[in-house]
């Protein structure tokens, strides 16, 4: 594991918030700034997301925020130059979230060293297959210290569970339910029947929770059954109402520790 | 063992694989272990045969085309798939499907469809079965191919607009996956085409296969021999050719071509020939040859058919491709009107605009006088009536 997860996981053990955000969006030029804010803002963890242009495991938030970065130009070069000195700056685990294929015509070598390079502590790459990453992709990612972080789901076998959590070397991404990103409702009881049969399961992998977090009720929910929980859909909902970013970072973090 | 047969990790040589989130990894799971066992179940088979027999009207005519043969001087069969019940190909794989959902326990169906034909196709074997049957369609399809929206839902279907993207195949391909992950439980996927992840090429083309199977019986008959000299079949994601070749991929005599959509021009930038513009990425669950940018994000396709107007392939055939098995030619939208045209002069049917892509390649190839052709005659051009005419107009008689 980095370091930095490691120092986290170990530090922290319990309410590790962690914020997925989209590069590239609102404004090509806020990838920076908005990871600037929401370290500023006391966040645990960043997921910066990759966009891409079919995204489908994420509902209609991710799938808008993406295209309009897509439509605003962003690339992965143009993500990695944002990144450029980002060690300089902060020191929370910072975690790239994509789809696979353009990693794949980045090539997955030079993504890795140069994600590596910039300090970049892991990747989630939803569509890559466990099969495939013990094939080809272990070794790379273990010479270069970069976390696989792969998902769970409630339809997961707990077979599968302990493979994923023997593979894993950051921490196991627990999908509350069955579904794309951005989904709200309230955390159920059979949600959180999930959460404690995975809990009771005793996994050497800490675990975060994502998908339909989305306010200090649900995070704060999900957090009695986890480390931490992951918010993405909602803080993109909240930089899409044209506040400067640092403003909308600053509101939405404050509301998720702090409730008015 | 095959070459062209998918291997055990769900390969043809380096394009398949499966290539999916987690969420859809227990349903995809759960049909890799049971689909051939399943479909080896002789109750499966018994149904699965009659209702191909009785329902869908199996096995469909192989034709002496006698006029096309003449004009072309080589001898043209056309494989009749535009006579099975809702006019095209498509319902071989979805009643196979559809029977499989069954013996799986699901009571929901979904489905993308690009021309509406694989939507009309699992529209109707939903409603054969009693089965809630929902139809992802890009909303500029749906505008297209109105005649199809009107038919699903006249079979009892909802035909559901994707809105995104260039809102087509591709964008109901992904809102079906993402209405999968939603409803994990009670829901099948029946894609229409020899796409997505493993197990779903191959269980398609498995489904698909009868269509080469007559042809080998059907030739034997006429001919006195079981292989043609070439088989012509028009290539989207490629179902209906995985059907028509299926048989004789192991047969390197027979020469196998595949028609895909060139548009406007392969190089117009307004294209779908994915196999001349793309390169290998992964789209929809599986590796595969993809049209995209440098940066790895999918380029929107064009083709005057809703069908062929995809930026992938089948993993099959971009194997097919790679290895040199299938020659495969790229037929613009001009090219295809044309076709569609003279086939239904000279021999009085109407294919569809997806087929006709098919039939040019007599245009472009030389065959001789004691060869035999088979063009896999996939749809019937009347969900296309509004296109042709518009065209018509537009370009004067033909």
């Amino acid at each position: 594991m980095s370091s930095r997860l490691q120092t986290l996981f170990e530090q922290k053990k319990e309410k590790i918030l962690s914020m997925f955000f989209t590069s590239g969006y609102p404004k090509l030029e806020d990838t920076r700034p908005i990871l600037s804010a929401l370290a500023a803002s006391g966040v645990d963890l960043v997921e910066i997301g990759m966009p891409f242009s079919d995204p489908i495991a994420d509902g209609d938030t991710i799938q808008m925020s993406s295209q309009q970065a897509l439509d605003n130009g962003i690339t992965l070069d143009k993500i990695f130059a944002q990144l450029e000195g980002v060690r300089e700056e902060m020191d929370i685990p910072l975690i790239l979230m994509g789809y696979l294929n353009p990693v794949m015509q980045y090539g997955i070598e030079r993504f890795v060293t140069k994600a590596a390079s910039l300090g970049i502590d892991g990747v989630i790459l939803p569509d890559l297959p466990m099969y495939e990453y013990q094939m080809f992709y272990k070794d790379l990612f273990d010479k270069h210290g970069l976390a696989n972080i792969f998902l769970i789901t409630p339809q997961t076998s707990e077979q599968r569970i302990r493979e994923i959590d023997a593979l894993s070397t950051g921490f196991i991404y627990m999908v509350s339910s069955a579904s794309t990103t951005g989904k709200v409702g309230d955390v159920s009881s059979v949600q959180e029947a999930y959460f404690e049969r995975i809990k009771a399961m005793g996994l050497r992998s800490p675990l975060l929770i994502g998908f339909g977090i989305h306010d200090h009720a649900s995070f704060t929910r999900a957090c009695e059954h986890a480390q931490g929980a992951i918010i993405g859909s909602a803080l993109i909902k909240a930089l899409s109402q044209g506040q400067p970013v640092e403003e909308a970072v600053r509101g939405f973090v404050g509301a998720i520790h702090h409730p008015l | 063992m095959s070459a062209f047969q998918v291997n055990q990790h769900g390969y043809y040589g380096q394009f398949g694989g499966a290539f999916i989130p987690e969420m859809l990894y227990p349903n995809v799971e759960e049909l890799r272990e049971r689909y051939l066992d399943i479909i080896s179940e002789p109750s499966f088979q018994a149904e699965f045969w009659q209702l191909l027999r009785d329902y869908v009207g199996r096995p469909t005519p192989l034709y002496f085309a006698k006029r096309l043969s003449e004009q072309y001087g080589t001898k043209v069969y056309l494989k009749r798939e535009d006579l099975c019940h809702t006019g095209a190909h498509k319902v071989n794989n979805t009643l196979g499907q559809i029977l499989l959902a069954k013996r799986l326990g699901k009571q929901k169906i979904i489905a993308e469809t690009g021309a509406g034909q694989h939507g009309v196709a699992t529209a109707t074997v939903c409603a054969l079965m009693g089965m809630e049957c929902i139809v992802y369609m890009g909303s500029v399809d749906i505008e297209r191919q109105q005649p199809n929206v009107q038919r699903m839902r006249m079979l009892g279907a909802e035909v559901r607009p994707a809105t995104s993207g260039s809102q087509t195949l591709k964008d109901a391909t992904n809102e079906a996956m993402r209405h999968w992950i939603n409803h994990p439980e009670d829901t099948h996927y029946i894609i229409g085409s020899v796409v997505g992840p493993h197990p779903y090429p191959d269980m398609v083309g498995r489904f698909q296969s009868v269509i080469s199977q007559e042809i080998k019986s059907q030739l034997m008959e006429k001919e006195g021999r079981e292989l043609p000299d070439a088989v012509l079949a028009c290539v989207g994601g490629g179902s209906n050719a995985m059907g028509a070749f299926y048989h004789f991929l192991d047969h390197p005599e027979v020469k196998l071509m595949a028609a895909e959509a060139a548009g406007l021009g392969v190089n117009s930038g307004k294209s779908a020939a994915t196999t001349a513009l793309g390169k290998p990425g992964i789209l929809h669950g599986s590796r595969t040859i993809l049209m995209q940018t440098p940066d790895g994000q999918v380029v929107e396709p064009h083709s005057i058919s809703a069908g062929l107007d995809y930026p992938g392939i089948g993993p099959v055939h971009a194997h097919l491709f790679d290895s040199g098995r299938a020659t495969f030619f790229y037929v613009t939208d001009d090219e295809a009107m044309e076709a569609g045209f003279m086939v239904s002069k000279v021999e009085g049917i109407i294919p569809a605009i997806e087929t006709a892509h098919a039939f040019s390649i007599l245009d472009k190839v030389k065959f001789g006088p004691e060869e035999i052709v088979v063009i896999n005659l996939s749809g019937r051009g009347d969900k296309d009536l509004n296109t042709y005419m518009k065209y018509q107009q537009e370009h004067g008689v033909i």
